[in-house]
């Protein structure tokens, strides 16, 4: 248990690779400000669906390459500051590692498990083979061709959930994304939560992340928001929406950040 | 658009779902002839079951009322990829006659005009789906006779519905084979950046139902809410 600002200052060095992964849900934004806050500087960031936070850190110039498969604001549109990066190098260039879902899914598996690289029955056709970090390989025992993606392996993975214990046990439950992937395939891990129990409670289809697989535990309450913490509050879509204004311009971008991020007393 | 896409789904129907028009069809079916559908989000939702349309493919409904919510690795690797999906949609930026797609960038891939989404779940979507369903609003800018980028292959496509009618692939190539009602096949074709096949028995699609515009409007009544 620790701070977040003493956990990202700590765990998180410029030039890492890090992941703040999250599928709609539990997306750790307080996490990603306390980054944009330190000042972080050629980050590699990993995400599956990159959004409003990585707009964010990459309009502030935190990030020098993205690795992903869906970089949009979910049901709005376009990610302005990534298509700024990507379109007119502003802040500055950012490079991209593009694959799919299933792709991504599975090299977060193999990472977890300690395999070089996942296989899968997929990139098969189209153009992203040639953009992209795949192999194809044969299997051994078939001979069907089969797609081979390197496994992610980040310096540092950081979630969001619901709740952990005095412990540090960790639980989340509601739609679980790759979160508890990221966190065993990352080599550290900070996870920021809802709020400390002194029990957990089982619930349905919850997961638990044992204390001594996570380097620290912080809390962050609505450290998630705008995304959601299921069972604490609802998805903001009116801000997600509103982020579409927002980021279109520059200026209007920095003076948020300015406003909501920098101007912000962290915990 | 999802009246027809609709129509198209049955009872017994697994179908994997986007957020926007496929999500709009698949609920309006569950809603009236097919209640029994299976709609399974990429976000690791099995058998949602939502009451107004989600904004995102995240949102906390459909982990509420779904019948299992799976992580996304196991989503990919168990259910699509083991071909337990019969029906997958797709949308895109562009799309050619053989209902290749792209959803990744407009110009060249490495100094894009417009840098889209990406992909996401659709190269798998495309090739592990018994069928795919692709929506789209017809415009030259987006029926064209060469993709930018190949997110997707068409091999899978079965129908293309858009706002003036309903292609199908005749011998590989997308030709339109009903229009909606007031639409000429001159105005699809005006419609297409490629010289659009037009069937010798084109048909006219059926009118919205009243069933079917109060379940729609409904549904969107709720999602606004």
């Amino acid at each position: 248990m620790t701070t977040l600002r003493e956990a990202v200052a700590s765990l998180v060095h410029d030039g890492d690779t890090v992941a703040l992964e999250g599928f709609t849900h539990l997306i750790p934004h307080a996490a990603g400000h306390e980054l944009i806050r330190l000042g972080k500087r050629d980050l590699t960031l990993v995400r599956m669906t990159p959004d409003v936070v990585y707009d964010q850190l990459i309009g502030m110039g935190c990030a020098r390459k993205l690795v992903f498969s869906w970089g949009g604001n979910p049901g709005v549109g376009s990610l302005h500051r990534l298509r700024d990066a990507v379109e007119h190098g502003w802040p500055q260039p950012l490079e991209l590692e593009e694959h799919s879902h299933a792709g991504m899914a599975a090299a977060y598996a193999a990472g977890a498990a300690n395999l070089p690289f996942a296989v899968l029955r997929g990139y098969s056709g189209g153009d992203l083979p040639q953009q992209t970090r795949v192999a194809f390989i044969e299997c051994p025992f078939t001979g069907e061709r089969l797609a081979a993606v390197r496994a992610l392996r980040p310096d540092v993975g950081i979630v969001h959930a619901q709740c952990a214990d005095r412990r540090g046990n960790v639980q989340l439950w509601g739609i679980l994304g790759v979160q508890k992937e990221t966190v065993l395939a990352s080599a550290r891990s900070i996870v920021t939560v809802e709020e400390v129990v002194d029990e957990l409670e089982p619930r349905p289809g919850a997961i638990v992340l044992p204390h001594w697989v996570v380097d620290a535990v912080c809390v962050a309450p609505r450290g998630a928001h705008p995304s959601y913490a299921h069972g604490y509050y609802g998805r903001d879509n009116r801000f997600y929406r509103e982020w579409d204004e927002i980021s279109r311009d520059r200026d209007r971008f920095r003076a948020w950040i300015d406003e909501h991020v920098l101007g912000a007393v962290t915990a | 658009m999802a009246i027809e896409a609709a129509r198209r789904l049955s009872n017994d129907t697994v179908c994997f779902v986007g957020i926007g028009l496929p999500s709009t069809a698949a609920n309006l079916a569950r809603r009236t002839h097919a209640p029994d559908c299976v709609l399974v989000y990429e976000s690791g939702t099995i058998g949602a079951k939502p009451t107004e349309l989600p904004l995102s493919i995240g949102d906390g409904e459909l982990a509420e009322t779904a019948d299992s919510v799976v992580s996304v690795p196991e989503m990919f690797a168990y259910w699509l990829q083991g071909g337990r999906i019969d029906v997958g949609f797709l949308g895109a930026a562009q799309i050619d006659k053989h209902g290749n797609l792209n959803s990744t960038v407009i110009g060249s891939y490495d100094s894009p005009t417009v840098r889209l989404p990406g992909g996401g779940g659709a190269p798998e979507i495309a090739t592990s789906c018994k069928d795919v369903f692709v929506m789209l609003r017809q415009s030259p800018r987006t029926f064209v006779e060469r993709l930018d980028f190949t997110t997707s292959v068409g091999d899978r496509v079965r129908v293309v519905i858009t706002d003036l009618g309903i292609l199908e692939p005749v011998d590989g190539e997308l030709t339109l084979v009903a229009t909606h009602p007031g639409v000429s096949a001159d105005d699809a074709r005006a419609a297409t950046g490629w010289d659009l096949r037009v069937a010798d028995d084109l048909r006219q699609t059926r009118a919205p139902t009243e069933d079917e515009l109060d379940a729609l409007r409904s549904l969107r009544q709720k999602g606004e809410g």
